[in-house]
């Protein structure tokens, strides 16, 4: 039995003392506090009009109504702003998993001169906000007439340097020996990095992509900046656009505000082993 | 050492991995980084285009600029509102998640919820939050007997309004990132410090603190860059207003690039913001991160 699970059984076999019930409370009430901006956003979205101009402000909807949904999916093409942010989501994924898998295996398992000035040079991308180049980014996209499109929406973004340091990280990982046997047996470094590197390296993969879909997928100002037509709109620019046109309506607003988050809700709690794993990369050493 | 053939030929092997990073590194990032500072130095038509060379005036424009100054305001008390209370606020509640309890990790899981929300999404959620009439804040404020302002149009309020939201925006990162720290420290020294009479607020200084202040400092430094660079919270909920009390750096670049096509001028506040983001970073490699104690 793992340490966790020896550890889950032996509570499990105590009955509950009051100090861990007066936890329970506590964390019950700070948890609702924090999710409270959340759960009132879904229960505004089954609220009527007449319910939300109450006063005092509700909290729970008097008679629960579909009928905020129903106006997102026929007012506004929602479901065309879904599928332009899982598009470009989807290949800024597949691009920044092939372009930080192919470095990451150069800066684990190649041996050539500057390789440490280059990886300092990857490094050093992280140092330069996205905002200090997006007036340059701009002009250049607008240039290459990709202004509307996914592929200005996507391409910028798939080079990571911090999906590469993570990859690189999990590389290192894999035995010497199984690179040395490789060579032996006349495999190509290709194939070692295609049929023994990345099989063996799925959870950093899983990391890097799932990262990679939420940030590209939670992205405003860049699809703000790019995008002109009501169709290549992403969700969160459309989103906020509701917040304009339909300022009086917050139950519809609110009703859009969830669909646009139940995606990366969903991601969080399918992959939230792997996002933690991410963002704690930078903070803990040892 | 010279240079032989199999050296050159290592080196050519690695470039073909290292190839499509470095591409668009070069076309997004690098040779980007390098227009913005050139166009700094030129004054810019409508389109985009070079008419004249600046030399630094756009940068001494900037520094009698009173519109810039009160950006510049708004920035600093934008960080100072926002990053210690997160950070305060996140260590809290990763204390209070890093107990050894049944079921904790349905309360981890949802205090850190917000990793995935969208700043776009909690802004408008705020908004609502922040409406004078319809939102809750006021109400609950108003039973304990205060009168809630004009949030958003009142200049003082407003960058409050902003700093709350951030906090609530960036909590979550900030809580699994002192969890995660919380969780490297091992249990034997809070068992001895206990042995030695210390309990409640004086653990909490004198072990607590100390063991995750490396999860602090990159915390701190993560933060401020992040703060630095905000720009969906501003956009949706004060458009920088009102009479800019809320122009924080980006959104004044925004201003000045994309609605009034000084692109130029607007390059200059970039390379500000450039300049700001690279002294913290190398101030966490180098200057603080000495101090900080590491296991």
């Amino acid at each position: 039995m793992s340490e966790a699970g020896r550890r889950a059984a032996a509570t499990r076999r105590r009955p509950l003392r009051p100090r861990q019930v007066g936890a329970y409370v506590v964390l019950a009430l700070v948890a609702l506090l924090v999710a409270f901006p959340l759960l009132l956003a879904l229960s505004y979205s089954f609220m009527s009009e007449r319910d939300i101009v109450q006063f005092p402000p509700p909290i729970l909807p008097a008679d629960p109504t579909f009928a905020n949904y129903d106006a997102v999916l026929h007012e506004i093409p929602i479901g065309r702003y879904l599928l332009n942010s899982f598009v470009v989501s989807g290949a800024v994924v597949v691009g920044q998993l092939l372009t930080a898998s192919l470095a990451a295996y150069a800066f684990s398992f190649l041996a050539f001169r500057g390789r440490s000035l280059l990886f300092f040079l990857f490094l050093s991308t992280l140092m330069i906000p996205w905002e200090a180049t997006i007036i340059p980014n701009y002009l250049t996209v607008r240039q290459l007439g990709w202004i509307d499109t996914y592929q200005g929406l996507a391409v910028p973004f798939m080079a990571t340097a911090f999906g590469t340091f993570l990859l690189r990280q999990g590389f290192m990982q894999i035995p010497r020996e199984l690179w040395d046997s490789a060579r032996i047996d006349g495999a190509s470094s290709f194939r070692f990095l295609r049929s023994m590197v990345i099989p063996l390296s799925r959870p950093a993969l899983a990391t890097v992509g799932i990262y990679g879909f939420l940030s590209t997928y939670n992205q405003y100002f860049w699809p703000l900046l790019i995008t002109n037509q009501t169709l290549m709109r992403t969700t969160q620019v459309g989103v906020a656009q509701l917040r304009f046109e339909e300022s009086a309506r917050w139950g519809v607003i609110m009703a859009g505000v969830i669909m646009v988050a139940v995606p990366t809700l969903a991601l969080l709690i399918a992959g939230q082993r792997q996002l933690i794993r991410g963002l704690t990369a930078g903070a803990v050493k040892g | 050492m010279r240079w032989t053939a199999r050296d050159a030929r290592s080196l050519a092997v690695a470039l073909l991995y290292l190839g499509p990073s470095f591409l668009l590194f070069a076309a997004f990032v690098f040779i980007p980084l390098g227009r913005t500072i050139y166009l700094s130095f030129f004054f810019t038509r409508q389109s985009g285009a070079i008419s004249t060379f600046a030399g630094l005036d756009q940068y001494t424009e900037l520094l009698t600029s009173p519109i810039f100054h009160s950006g510049l305001l708004a920035t600093a008390l934008f960080v100072l509102y926002t990053v210690p209370a997160g950070i305060i606020l996140g260590l809290v509640l990763a204390v209070l998640l890093n107990q050894r309890l049944r079921g904790i990790n349905v309360f981890r899981t949802m205090m850190s919820s917000t990793i995935a929300i969208s700043a776009s999404v909690g802004s408008i959620i705020w908004l609502l939050l922040f409406n004078p009439s319809l939102g809750l804040l006021n109400f609950v404020l108003s039973l304990v007997g205060i009168s809630g302002p004009q949030w958003l149009i009142q200049p003082n309020t407003a960058i409050i309004a902003v700093s709350i939201t951030t906090i609530w925006l960036t909590l979550g990162t900030n809580i699994i990132v002192l969890l995660a720290g919380l969780q490297g420290v091992p249990e034997e020294i809070y068992e001895a410090a206990h042995l030695d009479g210390a309990h409640g607020a004086r653990l909490f200084t004198r072990i607590t603190v100390p063991m995750v202040s490396p999860s602090l400092f990159f915390l701190l430094v993560v933060d401020t860059i992040g703060v630095l660079q905000a720009f969906t919270q501003i956009h949706l909920l004060t458009r920088g207003g009102p009479v800019d009390a809320t122009r924080a750096l980006v959104y004044s670049i925004y201003l000045d690039a994309f609605q009034n096509f000084q692109f130029g001028y607007a390059s200059a506040q970039a390379v500000v913001l450039f300049v700001l983001v690279l002294v913290l970073t190398v101030i966490q490699f180098q200057v603080i991160e000495r101090r900080v104690h590491y296991q």
